[in-house]
């Protein structure tokens, strides 16, 4: 419900412009906020106090080719979500058709991945995702990981991804849920949100997703 | 300056009347077709009607319009369920009957009569031997699937 009224309020993009503002003071590359949650623990020997922020919930799936896949998995990668159902009626085929271009332009970049969750796993076994994918177009053994994992993992997940989720039975195809693309960095913070379903949304990814892409291979080079 | 007959002064202020409603007549209404298709078929369809991989089917050049003329005014009514075969390619995917996001109402049977005739006349689409359709054929159509 607090996300729900964080994002109807604007408060994300207010939170974006601030970070954009205050990138402009400094002469470093403009950085995407990390958003959701934030919590501050006082430092036990005196020091600054620490700003632990939220991370992606831990997760288990498995995609299209059967391979296991979780956030320990994708650390250190960039990756892009979203969240469908291989029978859905409604918003899904122009989302993951938007996914799809995002994909033609930078699926062949090192270190980002693409995440398709359904939120159907009884429906959507491994073999529907592997068909899913194929008529969908996403090459095969790609980057673009269609999964599944259980069903309280994935909703858990929803939330944590910032998108809107749930069975409904008054929905089209069972479930309601919005076509958010959630941006996730290498560490499991939240750096982008956007509406696939706004093409000005999906410029605006497309904007940013160099941005972040830029910032991971800076700290791998630091590292 | 003799006063004009009265029927001029009557005439002018209805003709006046009458451009000022005039505009009324020259709605966009030759173009609803085409605003439909963007409104509520073109996210899946594509906006040239190409589809999607092969998981939505191509309305451009797709032997299954030219096929079930008879049907498809039922089609956008009431979407689509189970396998059918378009341009030699099989398709499964659930399509929703198309209504108006907004008010909640199915399309009129103008509507998709213009709705019809623009996915019908464009992409290398052809209407037919029997011309682009009319409104009473839309209706027809849509009687006979328990619509109206």
């Amino acid at each position: 419900m607090f996300l729900k009224s964080l994002l109807r309020r604007g408060t994300l993009p207010l939170l974006a412009g601030a970070a954009l503002l205050l990138a402009g003071c400094q002469d470093e590359p403009r950085r995407l906020p990390i958003l959701g949650e934030r919590d501050v623990r006082a430092n036990p020997n005196g020091g600054p106090a620490d700003t632990i922020f939220a991370t992606v919930p831990a997760f288990r799936a498995h995609d299209q080719n059967g391979k296991l896949l979780t956030n320990q998995s994708l650390a250190g990668q960039v990756y892009l979500t979203d969240f469908f159902f291989a029978t859905c009626p409604g918003i899904c085929p122009k989302m993951n058709g938007e996914l799809l271009k995002v994909y033609q332009k930078f699926g062949q970049t090192p270190g980002l991945h693409f995440v398709s969750f359904t939120i159907d796993p009884d429906h959507d076994t491994t073999a529907v995702l592997h068909d899913y994918a194929q008529r969908l177009g996403a090459p095969a053994e790609a980057n673009w990981r269609f999964v599944r994992t259980s069903k309280d993992s994935v909703f858990a997940l929803a939330r944590g991804l910032f998108t809107a989720a749930m069975p409904d039975k008054a929905a089209p195809g069972g479930f309601a849920h919005n076509g958010t693309f959630a941006l996730v960095d290498g560490r499991g913070h939240v750096r982008g949100l956007y509406d696939s379903l706004d093409p000005k949304e999906v410029a605006r990814l497309q904007e940013e997703l160099p941005l972040l892409l830029a910032e991971a291979q800076e700290s791998r080079k630091k590292s | 300056m003799p006063r004009p007959p009265l029927i001029v002064r009557w005439l002018a202020p209805a003709l006046a009347a009458g451009l000022a409603l005039l505009p009324g007549c020259f709605t966009n209404k030759q173009h609803q077709g085409e605003r439909l298709y963007a409104q509520h078929c073109a996210g899946c369809h594509g906006e040239q009607g190409q589809g999607l991989g092969t998981l939505i089917p191509p309305l451009a050049g797709s032997d299954y319009l030219a096929g079930h003329r008879a049907q498809l005014g039922c089609i956008i009514r009431q979407g689509l369920r189970g396998p059918i075969v378009v341009n030699g390619v099989r398709y499964n995917q659930q399509m929703l009957g198309v209504q108006d996001t907004a008010t909640h109402r199915h399309l009129s049977p103008a509507q998709i009569t213009n709705l019809l005739n623009y996915i019908e006349g464009h992409w290398g689409n052809r209407p037919g031997p029997a011309g682009p359709r009319t409104i009473a054929e839309t209706q027809a159509q849509l009687r006979a699937c328990g619509e109206r």
